[in-house]
């Protein structure tokens, strides 16, 4: 019997509606006591004196590489990013070579993920076999190896074939989780459309191509009773969008990255074009940003997700149009959130935990999220005075292309409990 | 620098013993030849990269080519590439000096300086000149250096083109933004004419180049709107009868070809500059 007993940190529990000093009592895997002064009787004492206690960080948006691009990302480089991170979970996108479109890969996945001793992988299965496009995967068989989500990530799909996959989605009460940019606006351009776009002579990504892309998703969601989830929300009139369909009542989820929530375009020219500043959807503008940080706040946003798309260092080495998309985030991810929004009073530190547990499991419905007593000992612990520089060269993860690099941060992950056992923790602590 | 080209001998030893590597990585004639010529009146060594032929034909990535031209120890890269900021990448890797020749379309600062000096000595200044620069915006690398650098020197720019070639946010750079090719026109000291690029046609950006012309190309009766004594500018390589009519890239309106005279001059100061003596040299 395994127990572990976190003494007198300032737990943070929105769900049960919890925000103090309390002793939190870990036991076989569960949450067994909280409480004020908790009589420690054998079990191993942890002391939380100096630190926050939050119910476990969960990632909706992780790609782990595995398998296919090991030299990039490994399911055990990945996760034990995450631990460092916070995260006591992650979700991992499909998009790995082969597609995790089968039973066989998924079990794969999931074999390689219970052998390392961080945190969890939950798969996300996609939606067509090889995601392209045209026929659709075993989502009963996937469900039943452990997907919890299905998508084609960035493939564009027919919108019929997207309503089938909606109704067949509900029959499992699963999310399509959608990538929304339709590439006919798009045509996947290294950067936002915008003045800045116009200044660097770069090809540009309309805003307006999440828009309609998300507009459309909401229209299919709202006939089949499909639930949506989008990713990596970046503009403000997709959000607006999402805000008027949940005030109507369709079954819709969203997420934002720290980094659309943080930066703008101009990252693109003041980095002097470098790579780490492109992503998909790319950086957008000031008045995005606001809106987002408003979405945040009044709920419309359900989740932080990493979106953390490691890459190896050559292939980002090239010249802007040519980079692929995507940066790491796992190890950064609640420290900018925390030391940007947090810390300077933009957010409250409730809101902040929800969005990085409570908020992600429900969206794909998972376990976790509050430390009440009877949910599973999903911890991070963390402590928000820690000041630290973001150093890509001291990652875990094998992704080293962050616009975060050389950040100062106040606050920092201090260890990661994944069913009461601890998985990661600071050196200093 | 412009004397030495109409002397017989054409060569001065200003950089004698300096290596200048031509990396060009796209199809260019005018700017190459133009900073070769430059490199030889100063008696510098130069060395021509061309893609094509090269190992980039057989993989070698933009960084690995860089850093072997860097360990033959060159003096200064001039780079022209098909994408906006390598020039900026290759700065941050490599200890030689950088000039851009060129990055896709985001910016040409030798054709900005060529087209300054050539509005200077026909007009005799820069500052309170209105400028129309008309055609394809959007892909034009021609027009973003020289807002800068004409505003910078007090000239009013208007820019001007198809709705589709237009990118109306350029406005933030301090520009007149119009797709009215007669309202850009009205005033005009200099019209600068920019090249349709025809392998954009079929992208659903224009119609054809009938349709172009009769929208936004410069003859006669346009240039009329102008004021009398403006100039006809272009950057080359010209597309006759698409954006401009040949009686007036022919007319003595037209300093077509003063500007490519002025791009060796202004190339061989800013060689000197970046590799000869500095004349600020000493300044703190």
């Amino acid at each position: 019997m395994s127990r572990l007993l976190l003494r007198g940190g300032r737990l943070v529990d929105p769900v049960a509606e919890r925000d103090g000093r309390f002793d939190v009592l870990l036991e076989d895997g569960l949450v067994a006591e909280v409480g004020d002064r908790i009589e420690a009787g054998g079990a191993r004492v942890f002391d939380a004196s100096k630190l926050c206690v939050f119910p476990g960080f969960i990632d909706l948006h992780t790609h782990l590489r595995e398998p296919g691009r090991e030299y990039a990302e490994t399911i055990h480089t990945g996760l034990a990013a995450a631990a460092a991170g916070g995260f006591t979970a992650v979700c991992a996108m499909p998009n790995t070579s082969p597609v995790n479109d089968t039973r066989e890969v998924c079990e794969f996945i999931r074999s390689r993920a219970a052998g390392a001793r961080s945190a969890q992988l939950y798969p996300i299965a996609a939606i067509t076999m090889g995601q392209k496009g045209q026929e659709m995967t075993a989502f009963g068989e996937l469900v039943e190896t452990g997907a919890v989500a299905f998508s084609d990530d960035g493939h564009w799909l027919g919108g019929g074939l997207l309503r089938h996959a909606y109704e067949h989605a509900g029959l499992f009460s699963k999310a399509i989780v959608q990538h929304c940019e339709d590439p006919t606006l798009s045509f996947h351009s290294p950067m936002h459309e915008g003045a800045v776009s116009a200044r660097l002579g770069l090809a540009g990504q309309p805003a307006m191509a999440e828009a309609v892309a998300v507009a459309r998703d909401l229209l299919i969601a709202e006939l089949t009773g499909g639930r949506l989830h989008v990713a990596h929300i970046s503009t403000a009139r997709a959000l607006e969008l999402v805000r008027r369909a949940k005030a109507e009542g369709i079954a819709v989820t969203c997420e934002v990255t720290p980094h659309h929530l943080l930066l703008t375009d101009e990252e693109v020219a003041t980095s002097g074009f470098s790579t780490r500043t492109k992503m998909n959807p790319p950086l957008r503008e000031a008045s995005d940003l606001v809106a987002l940080l408003a979405g945040i706040q009044d709920g419309t946003i359900d989740a932080i997700a990493t979106d953390h798309a490691p890459h190896h260092a050559d292939e980002k080495a090239v010249d802007f149009d040519s980079a692929p998309f995507g940066i790491v985030g796992l190890e950064t991810a609640a420290s900018v959130v925390h030391d940007r929004l947090v810390a300077r009073g933009r957010l409250g530190l409730d809101r902040f935990v929800s969005l990085f547990s409570a908020g992600p499991a429900r969206v794909f419905g998972l376990p976790g999220g509050t430390l009440a007593p009877g949910s599973p000992a999903d911890v991070t612990l963390f402590d928000p005075e820690a000041r630290w520089k973001v150093d890509p060269h001291k990652f875990v993860s094998k992704g080293r292309s962050t616009p975060f690099a050389g950040w100062e941060l106040v606050g920092a992950p201090a260890a990661t409990i994944v069913s009461g056992a601890v998985i990661w923790q600071r050196a200093d602590i | 620098m412009r004397s030495i080209g109409q002397r017989s001998i054409k060569k001065v030893p200003a950089l004698r013993g300096r290596m200048v590597v031509n990396l060009f990585f796209e199809a260019s004639t005018r700017t190459r030849f133009s900073f070769e010529t430059a490199e030889k009146w100063l008696s510098a060594d130069s060395l021509n990269f061309a893609a094509k032929g090269s190992s980039v034909e057989k993989g070698e990535s933009l960084l690995d080519t860089a850093r072997n031209l860097q360990a033959m120890s060159p003096d200064l890269i001039v780079i022209r590439h098909g994408s906006p900021g390598v020039p900026h990448f290759l700065a941050r890797h490599l200890k030689a000096g950088v000039v851009n020749a060129g990055d896709g379309a985001h910016e040409h600062p030798t054709q900005a300086l060529l087209d300054a000096l050539t509005i200077r000595q026909r007009l005799g200044r820069v500052e309170g000149l209105r400028v129309a620069i008309c055609g394809d915006i959007a892909h034009s690398r021609v027009v973003r250096s020289n807002i800068w650098l004409l505003t910078k020197m007090g000239s009013k720019v208007v820019v001007c083109g198809p709705p589709t070639l237009l990118p109306d946010r350029i406005a933030a750079m301090g520009v007149e933004v119009t797709t009215d090719f007669d309202e850009a026109l009205e005033g005009a000291d200099v019209v600068m004419m920019l090249r349709m690029q025809l392998e954009r046609q079929g992208m659903s950006l224009f119609p054809s180049t009938r349709e172009y012309f009769r929208l936004y190309g410069l003859d006669a009766k346009r240039l009329a709107r102008a004021k009398p004594g403006a100039i006809v500018m272009h950057p080359g390589p010209m597309n006759r009868g698409v954006e401009i009519a040949s009686d007036i890239a022919d007319s003595d309106r037209s300093v077509i070809l003063e500007q490519v005279a002025n791009g060796v001059a202004v190339r061989m100061a800013v060689l000197y500059l970046l590799l000869g003596g500095h004349p600020w040299e000493g300044e703190s």
